[in-house]
């Protein structure tokens, strides 16, 4: 460590992450994190936040087993309310993580490097928070297993052609998939760690996790052959995950949900809200741990030119519902419609415009993509935006649909706030704990983009 | 405990010294050997000739096996077990089945590519020789080992030792079982 340079200069255009790294110091720098006794006090102020927030969704919970669902104020007809709004806000969070981590594997973007892990973990307790919802949703918690085919006494089965079945499993086949490819990423940085760990506990526990990973050459040869077919594996999850999501509604015939272009919709929704998130997590992490050298400006930018591209994707499938809700000639769309910009939630209809097609146009301007601060500000918006979007769809739909004398507006009660910010506190939780747990960014795969990684010109044949 | 060493383990500072001490080795007539290295090099899978592995056809049998049983635990479900006629529309409703069919492939293919990893790397290890080379745990830090095990043919203690002394190795080390 003494006899290693560690300047740190600004990265050339070219150039991914900072000049004047080696393999010790990218080692030592991001296991420190872990590793070290200090815990910075952001680190603290956080993990609190996460934690007391924690606490109302436990309670939020107990109230829900001993009451029922009613405390909350999804009443006939807005059945779906803020538990589906938050279970899809959180499952499209997730999409990034895997888009950074598969897709962006594929695609030979080295520059994911050093943000795939954090982001994988995030998708991770991101689809935590969101199978929270459905679980409470479904009004008797405990009896969750029926969703899945097995012989039982009834002899009754789940029904497969119906899409909340198909959600089940299309979920949890995600939630395995990520956690699965998150913890062979971690193999190699858990070797690290138990080779550098100073404490004993520490030391066997990373130990067995890493299973005795010794970075043999035979390995690295299957293991980077499992990365790619994970990848290839979980790039059309990804795609898919949204989109049987999206079936839930519009397999459904209320207005202003039936419609075929919802699945890319959808999709390139949950990208843009997780490139969001992605963001909101990297800027305040960088600047306190003072990884600038290794999440640089680069990395803001490309995520934010990413956030653009799908936040205009979002901005024109605005444009193509309200065309097809015209286009369709069925009196029923025109009016969902016209309801959701003029009527009882019209304010948070052109709330939501502003924050997800009027704001990330701001992202054209280089100015604004170099400045982390604005980025955060703008991801923080676009989190919002989108939570709205989810919130529109569903409530304006279901609260207006073809009967009016059915029609009835949705009010939150406090234990709706209480859920939703109680899996944001879940969330923090979580996410903080990995921080402090675990390398938040892969420390192998940075070694791999540092210069002197390249196997030198004079290799004899 | 088994009789001598478990090989000889050289370290370099730097991959292009290990690529060539490999194939220098290679060429020489050793095949036990291994290299450890802190992050994948591609040109080791060269010297080693490690370009084909089982994994691929694990994880194509994995998930053969995965949309198989989505698709026939549908099908015995819908038709066999518990059918539901709905105003007389087919029982077997293949394009219902899809996303499911598709979800378990996933799930099987996922799962046998990293249960294969496990099993063709034959981890969980949790002892192996080479942790007994005090400086071997550098190898998850920044340097770069080469190992020529002592059930090679060729190996000889003496002779392999300053083979590879002669190949820029930083230190070379017996390898106690």
């Amino acid at each position: 460590m003494a006899d290693e340079q560690q300047v740190i200069e600004k990265p050339a255009d070219h150039e991914i992450i900072a000049r004047g790294y080696t393999f010790g110091t990218v080692t030592d720098q991001i296991s420190a994190v872990v590793l070290s006794k200090k815990t910075p006090v952001f680190w603290f102020a956080s993990f609190a936040i996460g934690f007391l927030l924690l606490q109302g969704l436990l309670a939020s919970a107990v109230l829900l087993f001993g009451k029922g669902v009613g405390i909350w104020g999804i009443r006939t007809p807005v059945m779906w309310g803020f538990a589906i709004t938050n279970f899809v806000w959180w499952i499209g969070i997730g999409h990034a993580g895997t888009l950074i981590s598969a897709i962006l594997l594929l695609l030979n973007q080295k520059w994911r490097n050093s943000i795939n892990r954090f982001a994988e973990a995030m998708t991770l307790f991101a689809v935590a928070c969101a199978g929270l919802f459905p679980l409470l949703h479904m009004g008797r918690p405990w009896l969750f297993y029926w969703l899945f085919p097995y012989p039982n006494s009834t002899t009754v089965q789940p029904n497969f052609r119906s899409p909340l079945v198909w959600d089940v499993f299309a979920v949890s086949t995600y939630a395995t998939v990520s956690a699965l490819f998150w913890f062979v990423g971690l193999i190699p940085d858990l070797g690290t760690l138990r080779d550098r760990a100073k404490n004993l506990f520490a030391k066997y526990t990373y130990g067995l996790l890493a299973m005795g990973w010794r970075g043999s050459a035979k390995h690295w040869s299957v293991y980077e052959t499992c990365t790619l077919l994970l990848s290839g594996l979980a790039t059309p999850l990804v795609l898919s995950v949204h989109t049987v999501v999206s079936f839930d509604f519009t397999i459904a015939i209320v207005p202003g949900w039936h419609s075929t272009f919802f699945p890319p919709y959808f999709v390139a929704g949950a990208i843009y809200s997780g490139f969001a998130m992605v963001l909101a997590l990297a800027i305040p992490l960088r600047s306190v741990y003072g990884l600038q050298g290794l999440i640089t400006d680069r990395h803001l930018e490309n995520s934010a030119k990413v956030m653009l591209a799908t936040g205009m994707i979002v901005a024109y499938s605005y444009l193509m519902e309200a065309f097809l809700g015209w286009y369709s000639a069925s009196p029923y769309e025109q009016q969902a419609f016209w309801n959701r910009m003029t009527g009882p939630y019209s304010a948070q209809y052109w709330f939501l415009v502003t924050c997800n097609i009027v704001s990330p146009n701001l992202l054209w301007f280089k100015k604004f993509r170099k400045t982390p601060v604005l980025l955060f500000i703008s991801s923080i918006i676009v989190l919002v935006g989108m939570w709205l979007e989810r919130y529109m769809i569903i409530v304006s739909s279901l609260a207006q649909d073809y009967v009016p004398s059915s029609w009835s507006l949705f009010h939150a009660t406090r234990w709706d706030w209480a859920t939703y910010w109680g899996t944001v506190g879940l969330f923090m939780f979580l996410f903080f704990l990995f921080v402090r747990a675990l390398p938040m960014i892969s420390i192998f795969e940075v070694r791999t983009l540092l210069p002197q990684a390249k196997v030198g010109e004079e290799v004899k044949r | 405990m088994k009789e001598g060493p478990y090989g000889v383990m050289a370290e370099f500072d730097n991959p292009t010294a290990l690529v060539n001490a490999t194939r220098t080795v290679r060429e020489q007539g050793y095949r036990k050997l291994d290299a450890y290295t802190p992050y994948p090099v591609e040109e080791l899978n060269d010297v080693l000739h490690l370009h084909r592995n089982k994994l691929p056809l694990i994880v194509l049998c994995g998930g053969l096996l995965g949309g198989l049983t989505g698709y026939l635990l549908q099908y015995f479900v819908t038709v066999i077990y518990f059918p539901i006629n709905i105003g007389g529309r087919p029982l077997h409703s293949w394009p219902s089945y899809i996303i499911i069919t598709f979800e378990l492939t996933i799930l099987f293919g996922a799962l046998s590519a990293v249960l294969g990893l496990l099993g063709l790397c034959g981890l969980p290890m949790p002892y192996h020789p080479v942790f007994n080379v005090p400086r071997f745990s550098a190898a998850t830090r920044d340097r770069f080992f080469l190992c020529i095990e002592a059930e090679d043919p060729l190996f000889d203690l003496q002779k392999t030792s300053s083979l590879l002394e002669s190949l820029e190795a930083k230190e070379v080390s017996e390898v106690a079982h």
